[in-house]
């Protein structure tokens, strides 16, 4: 055990597979000699070469459609994408290709590889390097999209990824990288995906996020304790496929649901948190589900603050809901 | 990359002289112009670098080394020409009078800034006193745009010409190859004006491509490519002249590679000691755009330390001035969260806007972060 940080445990995570298998390499931009924008990479070049961590020209569409490539002719790409708001030149090979691949070809060709960007906003990074992109991506069949929220599953669930024989669209929360640490094991471990994890057992309203809204709903759950509302706090970690058991086993348990994400409310992934509890459970809710999101605009700058959930905004929603 | 030095379109020499009969096309009045808006780019660029040193400013993006560049193709060209700029483009800017404190109410973020605080620092956006297109940050989305703004002059008769301006890691965009074949196909009147600085954050330039430079990449579009001294100012306003002149002429686009190089990090949050080789920057120090310019009005006469002196103080008064006005500029009001992203409100937004004004109401206003930019 070692205590990192978020990106150290990433970095950890790539270490470590790509000692453990060496199909596996990782591409990107900057994640050569100066290892990363973050540093997710850091290290990575010097110790497996150039041929396993390098330099790609400054195309997402490149990046991805080799990586395409690579994986189905034997590699286990890691693609890096700098910030997820420049995935969109990739679209075509993420949504197209590699997620629609194993069905088209009937299971013949498969396309095992990640990738992994950052995303989300607290860094003053305006409309291009704060957005949160995953229920256009939670919407594409084939695909997966996972989320850590903490040092430890993000090397377990990064290293369940790059194992996985599917796509996995690996979601960092930026915000995070370098503000939480935590206990992180040695070596090769796993953490399942399309498992979620019960960040704080409760019985009167239950809370659902994921990636950096976690660590501001465990606040808006102690504030809310003080209050004498016991919030039980759920991390999702694998968006596609979704734990949909554990997420009505979540929801039943207090009847009072509250989601929360940093995306844009229309369409976003808490509407599918609500729907599949509304379509399954209903008659076990006391109050109408609520959400809290980022507004439906463009994510701005010098007011990002406003723009993000916080405590404020999670906890007025939780209230409502107890109070129902 | 194999292309020599001899290869590269020069005027000034070292000494600051020109080739015998060599016609800048610029008044005397115009090319003290220049070399102001190249002292402006430097102050504006300094103060930046201070700023967000000092934490006042979350951002800034290094100008330091390709002001020749901007500089040159800027004063080519005309005050109703479409700029569609990259963010390192403060020269053209700053020449083509845009006042140093607009720039600087985008800096920082304010209720001034014409794009309301919505972009991040560098971002910027103007209509007036020219067509400067609002930056954004993902690479190359704005060149099929500037080809398409010149078909628009094109198919109303007007003789206008778009200039975009992006990096040598552009040019492996999907943006750079379908501006160049659409604009090829089209012939519209669209100048690409590549500034190769050697660096793409970390990635040096031959990471881009294994042509011999970028501007051969012309020739399979179906123009000129052509390549520049990008640290001489008068090699590039006269190559910028050109192609302005051939596009006017209903001749079609012309791709220009700008040689020049990146004196800084990729911005302030890049350390580029650690890949950037000191040999390579203290060679490119010796080639610096504002002495050789310098040398070249003085050679000419139009240059004394009188002269300087002056310059210098306007420039740096009218950057910390402008410094002062916008940092004293209340924030944006949340309002402008909402506003500007239809027409027209909608009803779901504007309920939006109303529930964070109740909140704010009844919980407070959401804290700030410390929002430190890694890039
Ligand atoms: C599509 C996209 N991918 C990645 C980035 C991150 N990024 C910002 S600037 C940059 C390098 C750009 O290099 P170049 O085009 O040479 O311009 P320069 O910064 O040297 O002026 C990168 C990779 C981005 N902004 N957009
Ligand atoms: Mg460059």
């Amino acid at each position: 055990m070692s205590t990192l940080t978020l990106i150290q445990a990433v970095n950890d995570g790539l270490k470590t597979a790509m000692r453990g298998d060496e199909r596996v390499l990782v591409l990107g931009e900057d994640v050569g000699p100066k290892g990363g924008v973050f540093l997710a990479t850091e290290g990575l070049t010097s110790e497996f070469g150039p041929e396993r961590c390098f330099d790609t020209p400054l195309s997402e569409d490149g990046i991805i459609g080799t990586a395409i490539g690579m994986a189905v002719n034997g590699l286990r790409p890691v693609a890096e994408i700098q910030f997820q708001d420049f995935i969109f030149p990739a679209f075509d090979q993420i949504v197209s290709e590699a997620a629609k691949l194993r069905y088209r070809s009937g299971g013949q060709y498969t396309a095992p590889m990640v990738i992994r960007t950052p995303y989300g906003g607290g860094i003053r990074g305006g409309l291009y390097h704060s957005q949160s992109g995953e229920a256009y991506f939670a919407h594409t069949p084939g695909l997966k999209v996972v989320i850590p929220s903490t040092p430890h599953d993000a090397k377990g669930l990064l290293l369940a990824s790059i194992a996985d024989p599917d796509p996995v669209l690996f979601l960092e929360p930026k915000a995070l990288y370098r503000s939480v640490k935590g206990e992180v094991p040695e070596g090769d471990y796993r953490v399942d995906l399309s498992t979620l994890r019960t960040v704080r057992p409760g019985k009167d309203v239950t809370v659902f996020c994921y990636g950096a809204m976690v660590p501001v709903c465990e606040r808006a759950a102690q504030q809310a304790a003080e209050q004498g509302i016991d919030c039980l706090v759920v991390d999702l970690r694998t968006l596609t496929p979704l734990d949909e058991e554990g997420v009505l086993e979540a929801a039943k348990a207090t009847g009072r649901v509250v989601t929360v994400h940093e995306a844009p409310r229309f369409c976003g992934y808490g509407a599918e948190i609500s729907a599949l509890i509304a379509e399954n459970v209903i008659e076990y809710m006391e109050a109408p589900i609520r959400r809290v999101t980022g507004f439906d605009t463009p994510f701005p700058n010098t007011l990002e603050h406003h723009y993000m959930p916080d405590e404020r905004r999670v906890l007025d929603a939780i209230e409502s809901v107890a109070r129902f | 990359m194999t292309m020599t030095e001899a290869d590269l379109l020069t005027v000034i020499e070292a000494d600051g002289g020109t080739p015998p009969d060599f016609d800048t096309g610029l008044s005397d009045a115009e090319l003290r112009r220049a070399y102001r808006a190249m002292l402006s780019v430097r102050a504006f660029d300094d103060t930046c670098m201070k700023l967000q040193r000092a934490g006042r400013i979350g951002f800034s993006i290094p100008n330091r080394g390709i002001e020749a560049t901007q500089v040159g193709a800027a004063s080519a060209l005309r005050p109703t020409d479409f700029f569609f700029p990259s963010y390192r483009d403060f020269g053209m800017a700053l020449y083509l009078g845009v006042p140093p404190v607009e720039m600087m109410h985008n800096m920082f973020g304010d209720a001034l800034d014409s794009a309301k605080g919505r972009q991040m620092p560098v971002h910027f956006s103007f209509t007036e006193p020219i067509k400067y297109f609002s930056i954004s940050s993902p690479i190359g989305t704005h060149i099929p745009q500037a080809v398409g703004a010149a078909y628009a002059f094109k198919l109303r008769g007007e003789d206008h010409v778009s200039l975009v301006s992006f990096g040598d890691g552009g040019t492996s965009s999907l943006g750079f190859h379908s501006g160049m074949n659409f604009a090829g196909v089209w012939k519209a009147p669209v100048i690409f004006l590549c500034q190769n600085n050697g660096w793409a954050i970390s990635c040096p330039s031959d990471h881009q491509t294994a042509s011999d430079g970028f501007a051969i990449k012309a020739a399979a579009y179906g123009m000129p490519g052509i390549t520049v001294d990008g640290n001489d100012l008068l090699a590039v306003h006269q190559v910028v002249s050109e192609a302005a002149e051939r596009a006017r002429k209903g001749e079609g686009p012309t791709l220009i590679e700008a040689r020049t190089y990146r004196m800084g990090g990729h911005s302030t949050s890049d350390d580029p000691t650690k890949y950037v080789p000191a040999e390579e920057l203290a060679k490119w120090a010796e080639k610096d755009p504002v002495e050789r310019f310098r040398r070249y009005l003085a050679k000419r006469g139009l240059w004394d330390e009188a002269l300087e002196e002056r310059l210098q103080a306007e420039v740096s008064a009218e950057v910390r001035d402008a410094a002062k006005v916008a940092e004293n500029t209340p924030g944006p009001g949340l309002e402008t969260i909402f506003s500007d992203v239809y027409a027209q409100l909608p009803p779901h937004l504007r309920r939006q806007g109303e529930a964070a004004f109740d909140l704010a109401k009844r919980k407070g206003e959401a804290g700030a972060g410390d929002g430190a930019f890694p890039l």
